[in-house]
């Protein structure tokens, strides 16, 4: 019954997305690529995948970044078709999705001001997906108070902004605490609209975003160790919405070093797995790919079930971790760095 | 929307409920809140329309519903695997062949419906035509609820199905088995009702 009322108005579009995943490199794609001698060759693989003829109309001498910037053009053509052909509640779920990357370009844009680098310079560098109309106004703001009312106030991430605004000014260390906290209220809101969805929607979002809040909690607390952030401080920072809240989420403000992060994960299956398998020697794999490893895991689990919206956001991050794939690729091809080209993370 | 319309409707069935059974009450007329008052002035005419009605119209519905799952799937899927456009009318066609049970089934109580004259010269007469009216009803209900949810279950299976081809074209084959027996309990509501419909005796004989 529920499959009826779904399909009444996301019907084509979860077909049309289910469409887009299959062309999805798949591992014999990679092989392929991986075995390019030159960017050329590179292009002319692409070429046979559904990709098609997307870098024809480029001048030779091919650079990563060209590549990087059509992979995304791309992506962001197919996801706003999808946003533009949606209606309530699938558009606001789209929108959620943006809202990641929105405070993205917040952060980039409040960053680059702060080394003097001119507004014109950094918009191009903006996530086409998070771009929003004030954002050129960005640069007038000097503190957290005057980037709330004067820029941010009318977007969709004023409410997220709200714990923010009692910093006191703009220099390096705030601006990641405010993303940080930027990050924490978006995911927990995100959360909580998926299950307000309810359904297949909550089951299968609410499992990712759960694991999305502590890889970000874990992250968080092993990137501060060595900076002047208090563990208060730090500990509200953690999103409340994973499945290491409260108890795991506790230990690991108390936590002092790698060890005990690593500790507090042993109660937890899925994460101690994770560290188990990471390290940081020559042939290991770095936690941070363990962790995208397991997001690639779950995003494609969320293609199991039919009838939910995760197949938008699952789509929408696979095609990200792939152009990160391919972009590892042509880097490595460019670089003539042949030795670490396996360390892509195969999707399919 | 669609919530607040379910809403408005189900508020307003209890408000009115009590209403109108207070009304009856209080006015001394209480012993008309009856069932049995309710089912002997009845006409059979009316319950055996109604069984028409519902055969065809929950049928219709549920054809509908599933034809629209199964279709706008297909249309999707489509987008990027053209192929699947013509094998996957198949599942269109199950969700077709619920409209049509429900279509036969009309036009069979159709057929028995007939007209009688009163008054009656045998108690019984009257008895058979009060039990054709019930019986037309009973079936047409029957076959109709089914249908309605089988139309419903072939086009998820259907929606399913159309998915599942354009990812991979050696599926299309095993799933549509499963529409198959889901397209199956469709029938049985058409071989009940028109088993039930086999006691009616309608008219003056």
């Amino acid at each position: 019954m529920k499959g009826c009322i779904f399909n009444i108005d996301a019907g084509y579009l979860e077909g049309l997305c289910r469409g887009f995943k299959c062309g999805i490199l798949k591992q014999s794609d990679y092989l392929n690529l991986v075995q390019c001698e030159t960017l050329e060759d590179l292009k002319l693989h692409l070429q046979g995948t559904d990709y098609g003829t997307f870098l024809a109309n480029e001048p030779s001498p091919l650079s990563v970044s060209t590549i990087d910037d059509k992979l995304r053009e791309k992506l962001v053509i197919e996801f706003q078709h999808l946003r533009n052909h949606s209606v309530e509640p699938m558009s606001t779920f789209l929108d959620f999705i943006t809202y990641s990357y929105m405070i993205d370009n917040i952060i980039l844009l409040i960053t680059g001001t702060l080394h003097q680098r001119p507004i014109s310079e950094l918009i191009p560098k903006c996530h086409p997906l998070g771009s929003f109309e004030q954002m050129e106004a960005i640069h007038v703001a000097a503190t957290p108070a005057e980037l709330y009312n004067a820029v941010l106030v009318d977007t969709p991430l004023a409410p997220f902004f709200v714990d923010c605004i009692s910093e006191q000014d703009l220099d390096e260390m705030n601006i990641e605490i405010i993303r940080n906290t930027l990050y924490k209220a978006y995911l927990e809101a995100f959360y909580e609209f998926c299950k307000l969805i309810g359904g297949t929607t909550a089951d299968v979002m609410c499992e990712i975003l759960a694991f999305e809040a502590d890889r970000r909690a874990i992250i968080i607390t092993i990137n501060s160790f060595g900076t002047e952030l208090s563990k208060d401080d730090r500990a509200k920072l953690y999103p409340r919405c994973g499945k290491l809240n409260p108890d795991g989420l506790a230990a690991l403000a108390r936590a002092d070093d790698y060890e005990q992060v690593k500790a507090v994960a042993e109660y937890y299956a899925e994460y101690a797995a994770l560290f188990e398998g990471a390290g940081n020697n020559v042939g290991d794999k770095t936690l941070e790919d363990k962790f995208f490893e397991h997001e690639v895991t779950l995003n494609v689990n969320a293609f199991l079930q039919q009838f939910h919206f995760g197949v938008f956001y699952s789509y929408l991050k696979l095609k990200e971790q792939e152009c990160r794939n391919i972009v590892w690729i042509s880097e490595c091809v460019a670089q003539k760095h042949r030795a670490k080209i396996d360390n892509y993370i195969p999707i399919f | 929307m669609r919530y607040f319309l379910t809403y408005l409707f189900v508020l307003l069935l209890s408000l009115a409920i009590p209403i109108f059974s207070l009304y009856y009450l209080l006015n001394g007329k209480g012993e008309q809140i009856s069932f049995g008052w309710f089912l002997e002035h009845t006409s059979p005419y009316m319950w055996g329309t109604l069984g028409i009605a519902f055969a065809v119209s929950f049928s219709v519905v549920g054809a509908a519903m599933g034809i629209h799952t199964t279709g706008v799937s297909i249309v999707g899927g489509g987008v990027k695997a053209p192929r699947i456009k013509t094998k996957n009318l198949i599942s269109v066609i199950f969700c077709e062949a619920v409209a049509i049970y429900g279509l036969i089934t009309a036009i069979v109580l159709s057929g028995m419906l007939e007209q009688y004259k009163e008054p009656f010269l045998d108690i019984s007469i009257k008895q058979n035509n009060w039990m054709a009216g019930y019986v037309m009803f009973g079936a047409g209900l029957a076959v109709g609820l089914v249908n309605l949810f089988c139309g419903i279950s072939v086009g998820i299976v259907g929606s399913g199905a159309a998915l599942a081809d354009a990812a991979n074209a050696a599926l299309f084959v095993k799933i549509l088995i499963v529409e198959i027996f889901g397209s199956a309990i469709g029938l049985f509501g058409l071989i009940v009702g028109i088993y039930m419909t086999s006691k009616v005796k309608m008219g003056n004989q």
